[in-house]
């Protein structure tokens, strides 16, 4: 009321966005448009495997014994072998966590432009750019992108053009390669450190801090608030079939921290003890929802529940301007194997897919809604949930 | 670049000496098509463009020569010849080439026939950063009778000991019975770290192996190593558990040593320091660990690892026996999807050629002939009423009429008189069997080439 009706429209055609490939699989025209993409970069295409619930049978399907490396050459001239690794460390899970992807990643960018040369009659600027983009739908094939990746990603395709056109090609390389350590330093490693700084303000002696799975970033403040010698003790939150509380465990024990370990079953039974409950995130939506490993909005929902204050934290560069408001749209599925379980000798699961009213699903991310969080500590200070769009906006302002 | 490929071809098939005496092992005809063309076809398959091939001056001369010798590969090969009685071991060769090698190779032997898919061990190498990755096959039995073999087979040659992990991927212990003197010797640091381990014998070493390049910088210093098989693998496993290489020492210490000699030396020693801090980083950052029930990191913070993908299925065979030699000549055919019967060849309407021969190029057979599970070479002549079954002729034979030869190797240009009748025999290169003869069980050879000890 009172809007005009031309504005009324503009908005609305600024605000469609086309929907991303990746969640449209089961749209056979989308399919063919990728496969059609992924040739002309002369990447192969990896092929969907077992039988998909039917509510997320948009999503792709991967299986870890068919790694895409059988469809490449030896030795790989196509795609930089140092994104080969990467890809198929991705894919067997041996980089996994966000922060650990995003390092990985750069970490290969940095192989690649080093070992980059400008083919004559072109501008680095650009072509360095179109090279990138093969090497990444790789990547995607391998595990689909992070939010921290992509927006990683984005920082590094605006330095490559922002290169002027009279830069000599070592100088360029020299200027990205700082520019990524740069990245990397501010944004991971010192944005970890004010992190901590922060959260260790909210730890206080004779603290139960809950915390679920693995986060780097969470151990490391539970690590530092160690040795600034709080009294405090852990409880770890554990889920099948990833168990990463395990990893969690160990380095928290081996710091010296005493430590509780339960599955998420056993989370109503525990909570109880609890004062408060820190989460690691994956990405946070720019409606204020927190997307983060499956199981997390159970542990925020229980807190809730019991009045235990959650605490978020998560590095400003993991923001991204996605909204999303359920887990469905969405997501990643991980290989359905990863549900069998071999106890005594004896797989139960072994033949899956041939009872044909049987799915395995093995979802990997959820969102946790804002009203389930309470806090969101960040490199820029503590924030409610709810101001994340500030952040964003006031990032894309700053660029 | 990522791997280079280096082909041994210049081993003297010392187990097979009545084969062998008058061609090199890589030249011996499997299938027709000489030995070393299998391997070759292998990497061809998976992608490789360029192979440097060591090899001895003779095979040289007769790849380029002879035309019965057609390698058929579109890959740029690089030969290298070293001297046949320099009695160099594969270490020694990979050192010869040192200057040649500018990256991670991938080692192959002439005598692999195999249909495994590499990028299994080639993965292994990427994904964890490994030192070593090599590939092992189950071994299967050889069912075919051995001419020449006198009463039973022999329990076979010196076991190998394989230690595993729970995966079955890591590499922990290799040892062979020869070196073991009163019995398996575990060190006690390998059982902490990793207490469960698999024990295998009766697996085949494929001599297949991806080494980094400081393997072969690190040979350059250690002139005392000089086979890959017998020492440098053995060496390597068990230096993933010695306590220096937890420090980086040994193996990247030459590796900074010969960039002593370059000029950009304080930048390429920066470059690598930031980048080991950066996988440092993603290491520390990531929840992945290889094992669990221990307080240490992955890989026990080890730097140097070795890592096997063993095939469970599949071909896989080292031709460096006779009775190698014949199982490959009777699994040759399903590798490769070439008419069994060379168009070039004049094969007479009135002979029985079972599915599973292989007729080779401009062979005359002639009538009422009956050729079951054998292999006939290039240009044999092989005349009225013979039966061969279960046999390897090689090329340029003769057979006279009415020869029955089974189960036997004919080397190339015997001549076979008429009548005779073989069974489960070897006949050496250049020999002339007399009509009518009976020959069972025998290795017949020429007298010059026996007794050269």
């Amino acid at each position: 009321r009172g809007v005009p009706y031309q504005t009324v429209t503009l908005i609305h055609q600024s605000m469609v966005k086309r929907l991303p490939e990746h969640v449209q699989v089961d749209d056979p025209a989308v399919v063919k448009r990728l496969a059609k993409k992924l040739e002309r970069q002369q990447i192969p295409l990896r092929s969907d495997y077992g039988y998909k619930v039917s509510l997320f049978s948009h999503l792709h399907q991967y299986s870890r014994k068919a790694p895409l490396t059988q469809l490449l050459s030896i030795p790989s001239t196509v795609i930089h072998p140092s994104i080969v690794r990467l890809g198929l460390q991705y894919s067997q899970g041996i980089v996994a966590g966000s922060n650990a992807r995003s390092v990985a990643l750069l970490h290969a960018f940095k192989q690649v432009i080093r070992d980059y040369t400008t083919p004559p009659n072109e501008e680095l600027s650009r072509d360095l750019v179109n090279k990138l983009k093969p090497y990444i739908s790789f990547l995607n094939q391998c595990r689909p992108l992070s939010a921290s990746m992509g927006n990683a990603i984005k920082y590094i395709k605006k330095e490559i053009s922002n290169i002027p056109s009279q830069c000599k090609e070592e100088e360029a390389k020299t200027k990205l390669l700082t520019c990524i350590d740069r990245y990397i330093e501010e944004k991971i490693v010192l944005a970890a450190k004010a992190i901590s700084k922060y959260a260790i303000e909210k730890i206080s002696d004779g603290d139960v801090i809950l915390v679920y799975g693995y986060s780097s970033l969470v151990n490391n403040i539970l690590c530092e608030a160690f040795e600034k010698s709080r009294k405090f003790r852990v409880i770890v939150v554990d889920s099948r079939p990833r168990l990463e509380g395990r990893e969690a465990l160990r380095r928290l024990v081996q710091r010296g921290i005493s430590c509780t370990y339960v599955l998420i079953s056993a989370l109503s039974y525990i909570l109880p003890e609890v004062s408060k409950v820190f989460l690691g995130a994956h990405a946070l939506l720019a409606n204020g929802y927190v997307m983060s490993r499956v199981g997390t909005s159970q542990i925020a929902l229980v807190a809730r529940t019991y009045n235990v204050p959650v605490l978020v934290c998560c590095e400003t560069y993991k923001f991204c301007e996605r909204v999303q408001t359920d887990s469905f749209v969405s997501n990643e599925l991980d290989d359905p194997d990863d549900l069998m379980v071999t106890r005594k000798g004896k797989t139960q699961l072994e033949n899956w897919q041939d009872v044909s009213s049987l799915g395995l699903l093995n979802l990997v991310y959820d969102v946790t809604p804002p009203d389930f969080v309470d806090l969101v500590i960040t490199d820029l200070g503590m924030i409610p949930c709810t101001s994340v769009p500030v952040v964003l906006r006031v990032k894309n302002l700053d660029q | 670049m990522e791997l280079q490929a280096v082909l041994m071809a210049a081993g003297g098939g010392s187990r097979m000496m009545d084969l062998t005496y008058n061609t090199p092992k890589p030249l011996l005809p499997v299938g027709n098509k000489p030995l070393i063309w299998y391997p070759l076809n292998l990497l061809e398959r998976v992608g490789f463009e360029e192979v440097i091939v060591i090899t001895t001056k003779e095979v040289q001369k007769m790849i380029s020569t002879d035309p019965k010798v057609k390698l058929d590969v579109k890959m740029k090969l690089d030969l290298v010849c070293i001297q046949e009685d320099a009695d160099m071991g594969t270490a020694d060769a990979l050192r010869h080439i040192q200057q040649k090698v500018k990256t991670d190779v991938l080692v192959v032997s002439c005598d692999l026939i195999t249909d495994a898919a590499l990028h299994e061990v080639v993965d292994l190498f990427r994904a964890h950063n490994a030192t070593l990755s090599m590939l092992m096959s189950k071994a299967h039995e050889f069912t075919e009778t051995v001419p020449g073999q006198k009463g039973k087979k022999k329990t076979g040659e010196q076991r190998d000991f394989v230690g595993v992990d729970g995966t079955g991927k890591r590499l922990l212990f290799m040892a062979n019975e020869a070196d073991l003197d009163e019995g398996v010797v575990i060190r006690k640091s390998i059982m902490r770290k990793h207490p469960r381990m698999h024990i295998k014998t009766g697996l085949v070493d494929a001599h297949l192996y991806c080494l980094k390049k400081s393997v072969v910088d690190f040979l350059a210093d250690n002139k005392s190593i000089s086979s890959i098989r017998g020492e440098l693998v053995p060496y390597l496993v068990r230096k993933q558990f010695s306590k220096s290489t937890n420090s980086p020492k040994v193996i990247d210490e030459t590796h900074q040593n010969l960039k002593k000699n370059d000029s950009n030396v304080n930048l390429e020693i920066q470059i690598s320091s930031r980048d080991e801090e950066l996988l440092h980083l993603t290491q520390e950052r990531s929840c992945w660990n290889d094992h669990r029930g221990d307080m240490s990191d992955a890989y026990h913070g080890g730097r140097l690892r070795c890592y096997v993908h063993i095939m469970d299925e599949g071909i896989c065979y080292r031709v460096n026996t006779l009775a190698a030699y014949i199982e490959a000549n009777r699994l040759a055919p399903k590798l490769f999807d070439e008419p069994a019967v060379h168009p070039s060849a004049v094969v007479s309407e009135r002979c029985l050629i079972g599915a599973d021969s292989i007729i080779g190029a401009s062979c005359q057979i002639s009538d009422k002939t009956s050729i079951k599970r054998s292999t006939i070479g290039v240009s044999t002549t092989v005349r009225e009423k013979v039966k061969v079954t279960n046999s390897i002729i090689m090329h340029g034979v003769t057979i006279e009429e009415g020869c029955n030869i089974q189960g036997s190797v004919i080397c190339s240009n015997a001549v076979i008189g008429r009548g005779a009748d073989i069974k489960y025999c070897l006949v050496g290169s250049a020999q002339r069997i007399e009509p009518d003869a009976e020959r069972t069980n025998e290795v017949i050879v020429g007298t010059d080439q026996l007794m050269e000890i």
